[in-house]
Formats: C-alpha cells, structure tokens, sequence
C-alpha cells in the first residue's frame, strides 16, 4: 500500500521537541495515542498547517506541504486538510448549515451549491433537520456531528481529528463513537485521530502510534500494541504488568526477580501480564507457582467488581484480588504479602 | 429573596468622600434640569440656529464615526493579532490623543493639513483642497480625537475572542482578509458596535481640536459644543437649552449602552 500521507515531522514548541515520523495509507484511520503534553496536539497543528515544521517534511498525496530545506509551505488554507478541533469550533454566528457550507463556499463552490452540499452532509451526519439551528442550541453530540461534517464537506485528503470524543458525557460518547467509526470508515482520503483515550484508538483506528515526550514508541494493530506493550505508558492504558529484564530461554531476569515464562526468548525482553494473573498470599505460597516473591503493599483502588492492589518490592506490580479475598488477607498499605504468577499466564517478547 | 444579605459595615471615612464624589458628578447636572427654561423651551429648540448646529455636530459626529471605523477597525486587528516590531510604541501612539489637549490636537492637526502644512499644502496646489475651517475639517479634528476610543475597543475585543476560529476557519479554506471579513468581525460585532457608539460620543461632544482647527462659522463648522461656548457670552438660556439637548443624547447613549459597560455588576 502506498502512503497518502508520508511525513516526517519535526517541530519545536514551547521548548519541546516533537519528532515523529507518520505514514497514513488512503482510506486509513491512524490513532496518535499519549499521555497530556506528549505533541499530540503540536503533530496535528503541524499537518494542518498551523504550526511550521523546523525540519523534516509533510507530504501529502504527492505534494510537498511543508518541507523547510527546500522552503516550501502550503498555508492552512490551500491545505487538502480537514480538522475537527476538540471543541468543534463552530462559529457561533452561523447556522449549522452555514458552518457546513463554509469550507465548500471558500473552495470555490457558489453560495447555492455550497449549501446544497452542506444540506447533503447535514443529512449524511443526520441533522438535516437541524440545519437552520445555531451551534449553543446543539447538544454536544450533535455539535460534533456538524463539526465532523463541516470537515468532510471540502473532500479533504487528510481528515484530522483532535480529541473528537473528549467533550462528551459517557452515554453521548458511546452513540457518537460508533456513528464516528462508520464517517471514519467511509472517508477515503487518510484519517489521523489524536486521542489520550485507548478505547477511542482502539475502537476507531486500523493502527496505532503511540508517542511520549515527542517521539513515537510503539506502532501497530490493536492486537499488537493491547498484547505486547513496550512501555510503561502503554502496559497501564492496556491494563497489563510490565516489566523489562533479561530473557535466557524461558527465564527472565528482572532486577533481582527471575521470572519464569512459557515463551522462549533470548537477550533484552519484555514480561507482561494481567493484574487479575497476580494471586496473594499472606504466606509463602507451596506447590505449583514458579513464581513467588515478597511483596508490600502500597495502596487500594476499586476496579469494576474487583479491588486493585498496588505492589512494591523487586517489581512494581498491580493485583485484582476480590472484596473477600482481600478482607481475608487484610489488605492495607505497608503490609508485607507474597505474590504469585503463574508462568503460563505471563507473555514473554523480545524488546 | 426573602433572605437579606447582612448589612456590610461601611467605613466612614469611605462613605463620606464618596457621597461627595457623587454628588459633585450630578449636581451640575440637576443644576442644568432647574434653570433650564422650561416654558420657552419648544420655541427655542426650533430656532434655526439650533436646529443648524445641531444637524451639523450629529452629521459631522457620524461621518467622523464612520471614517474612525474603516480606519481604525483594521488598525485594531493588526495591533491585536498580527505581531511585529515596535508594535508597543505603535499602541502607545494610537492612545496619545486619548491624553493629548484637544487644542494641541487642533493645531498639530493645522501644522499638518493647514494650508501651508505639510500635507495641506500638496492637497491644496494639486488638488485644490482646503481641510481647515470647513466642515471636513471638523469631521477630521472629531476623528482625531475620537479614534483611540474605538481602536481602544476593537481591540480589546479581538483579544478576548478565541483566535482558534480563526485557525477553524483557516482549515477550511479561508485566507487572512475572508477570514477577518466572515469570521472575525462577527464575532467582535458588539465589541465594534460599542466602541463605535463611544467613538461617536466623543466626536459629538469635540469642542477644542475643532475650534482650533475649524473655527466656529454657523452652518459650516459651528457644532453643538461651539455654540453653547458662543451662547454663553451672549444668551445664558440658549445655552442652557443646547446644553440640554447634548445632555439628552449622552443619557440615550449611556442607556443604549448600559447592558454592555455599566450594568455589568
């Protein structure tokens, strides 16, 4: 597959270095995911022309957008982009219809044709019969329709989303991101979706980027990224253990602790597991788990019916104990437990 | 409401300045409203000579008003949005004939376009213009002074509007001045309408750069401020009755504009 867009982006904002290189097939939808202040936000204002890369290059769908050595900058308008911003950005003094029929007007089309186009994608969203309606008398879900509208309606190439889901109640959300991944999956041209919410990236992209402190750290499908994280931002948002160490066979040494695994790997790996894959025991455990060590207790958490357990001691590790477990072994910070795994729960990958 | 507030303790040495403070604004007001003549004042207030200087000074104000906006509306967006060097100085001078006497105005105003100024003096060979002492005049020396107030609030209003509709409209093609044209002034509408209003007031009740740089001719340059000056020396009622009449216009102003300015509790 070739990349509609192929961009290495290098930009600097308030002191910050973002450095991160995207290709986005057509058709593609493309999750950046990270944590607050990871450059989300600074890649997104940078392929859509608000921001000027200092190095690298942008090119999409065979033209150089910015590319700073050889001085070349498409201005946001003359961009084949569409943003939907995270507070949609309607104005506030346009109809619904009015705010759709904005990007097709200023692309050339007339003020007829241009609202017969809005009216289309008005319909497409279904809110046609919203048109006439200001953005303050939208409810927020039906605010990021218009928004998602108003981006598609000018054909872009590449559709950027920042955070589309963020302002939303949890029930809106949940229509709204389903609505979202059929738009998304009928839109030809490449689809970026920056989002600090994994079920958002899971759900809606084809693939994952995920990027801390400016850089991306791990790339791949859903199934890749939820079942072999490669750092520790990754293991909590998917919910596993995550430890690096050295592997020799079906030993990896993490620190002090050798953890035995089922998979066979050799040299720098990763050991992940599942917090519900950690048992305690107020004593040293006898019989079948090879693997065994001295815990503490550092804090408590519900988590869905079960109770979240955070661990210090030669690993940080968080256990699911249940309510009765955990009142049976008196759970309370600064108390010593053992902890147990069993090895063919644990996923062993080369680093 | 049932439920009062608890009576707040006021200082005394707080109250009493400031009941002074008050009543030293409105007694001259009421002072105008007792002596103004009352019985004869229909007859008065159709005498030509009012009635001239009045359409001259709200002609002139308007006109004034509407050259401060074309002007000073563009003005006000590049100091709000577009940065460059010496933009602070470039503020700070837009501001001077906020502080600057009028009369200092109306004869920087005369230096420059007088006959013998240094704009004057091309405009009056090559095109046979002549500013001072006619009724463009005062539609300039109003402008001058009236300016800042407007610039002074577009430009607050631009930089309380979120400039990432801007950026929104960017994104869906639109350039700088489409931009400025069909988003951004919408949205500071009611941040131009006020400082418009102001700036309109302010040119109504212009007296100094005007008479310094236009005269005080009836019918041509002679506005309301003007004649109640000349009135004065000659007619005590007649110039209680234009007075009247400004007064009347500031209070509709200050109602027209009191949701936005003053009733912001």
């Amino acid at each position: 597959m070739t990349a509609l867009l192929d961009a290495h982006l290098v930009a600097e904002r308030d002191g910050f270095t973002l450095d991160v290189r995207l290709r986005i097939a057509a058709g593609e939808v493309v999750a950046l995911l990270g944590p607050n202040g990871a450059g989300k936000t600074t890649a997104l204002r940078v392929l859509a022309g608000l921001h000027p890369l200092a190095a690298g290059h942008l090119t999409l769908d065979g033209a150089d957008l910015d590319r700073p050595d050889r001085r070349v900058w498409t201005p946001p308008e003359r961009r084949p982009v569409g943003v939907v911003f995270q507070d949609y950005l309607l104005f506030p003094h346009l109809s619904a219809l009015d705010n759709v029929a904005f990007g097709p007007r200023r692309r050339g089309a007339d003020k007829r044709a241009a609202r017969a186009r809005a009216k289309e994608w008005l319909d497409r969203v279904g809110l046609g019969d919203q048109a006439r309606r200001r953005p303050r008398q939208l409810s927020g879900g039906q605010a990021q329709r218009v928004a998602l509208a108003r981006a598609l309606a000018v054909d872009p190439a590449l559709l950027l989303l920042d955070e589309p889901l963020a302002a939303l109640d949890a029930r809106t959300r949940l229509d709204t991101r389903a609505e979202l991944q059929r738009h998304l999956g009928a839109h030809p041209g490449a689809t970026l979706l920056v989002t600090h919410d994994p079920l958002d990236a899971l759900v809606l992209a084809d693939r994952l980027v995920i990027v801390e402190h400016g850089r991306v750290v791990q790339e791949g499908d859903a199934a890749t990224v939820t079942a072999r994280p490669r750092t520790d931002y990754v293991a909590r948002l998917v919910g596993l253990n995550l430890h690096r160490g050295r592997a020799d066979g079906h030993a990896v040494t993490v620190g002090e602790l050798t953890l035995t695994t089922a998979d066979t790997v050799h040299g720098e790996a990763f050991v992940a597991y599942p917090p519900a894959a950690v048992a305690l025991h107020p004593s040293r455990p006898e019989g079948s788990p090879r693997n065994v060590w001295a815990a503490t207790v550092t804090g408590v958490q519900r988590h869905g019916d079960n109770l979240r357990v955070q661990l210090t001691g030669p690993v940080e590790v968080a256990a699911d104990v249940t309510p009765a477990a955990a009142a049976h072994l008196g759970l309370i910070p600064g108390r010593p437990v053992w902890a147990a795994v069993k090895a063919a729960e644990t996923r062993a990958y080369p680093a | 409401m049932s439920r009062t507030v608890r009576r707040q303790r006021v200082p005394i040495a707080l109250l009493v300045p400031a009941g002074l403070g008050l009543t030293f604004l409105v007694l001259p007001l009421a002072g105008l409203l007792l002596r103004a003549p009352w019985t004869t004042l229909p007859r008065r207030l159709t005498e030509p000579g009012v009635l001239t200087a009045l359409r001259l000074s709200l002609e002139t104000a308007t006109v004034a008003t509407l050259l401060c906006v074309v002007l000073g509306v563009p003005l006000a967006w590049l100091l709000a949005r577009v940065e460059f060097p010496g933009r602070r100085l470039v503020r700070a001078l837009v501001t001077v004939p906020l502080v600057l006497p009028p009369v200092v105005g109306g004869v920087a105003l005369l230096l420059v376009f007088g006959r013998r100024g240094l704009i004057g003096s091309w405009l009056d060979e090559t095109f046979g213009v002549t500013l001072p002492f006619t009724t463009a005049g005062v539609v300039l020396a109003e402008a001058f002074v009236a300016m800042p107030f407007l610039v002074i609030a577009v430009e607050g209003a631009l930089r309380g509007a979120d400039p990432r509709y801007e950026e929104a409209a960017a994104t869906l093609g639109a350039g700088r001045f489409t931009t400025f044209t069909r988003v951004t002034l919408p949205l500071v509408a009611p941040g131009v309408a006020a400082g418009a209003v102001l700036c309109w007031a302010r040119a109504l009740g212009e007296f100094g750069a005007t008479i310094t740089f236009a005269g005080n001719y009836p019918g041509r340059t002679q506005t309301m401020p003007l004649a109640v000056y000349l009135a004065l020396e000659t007619d005590l009622q007649a110039a209680i009755v234009l007075s009247l009449i400004l007064l009347t216009v500031s209070v509709v102003i200050l109602a027209a504009l009191r949701d936005r300015w003053v009733g912001s509790t």
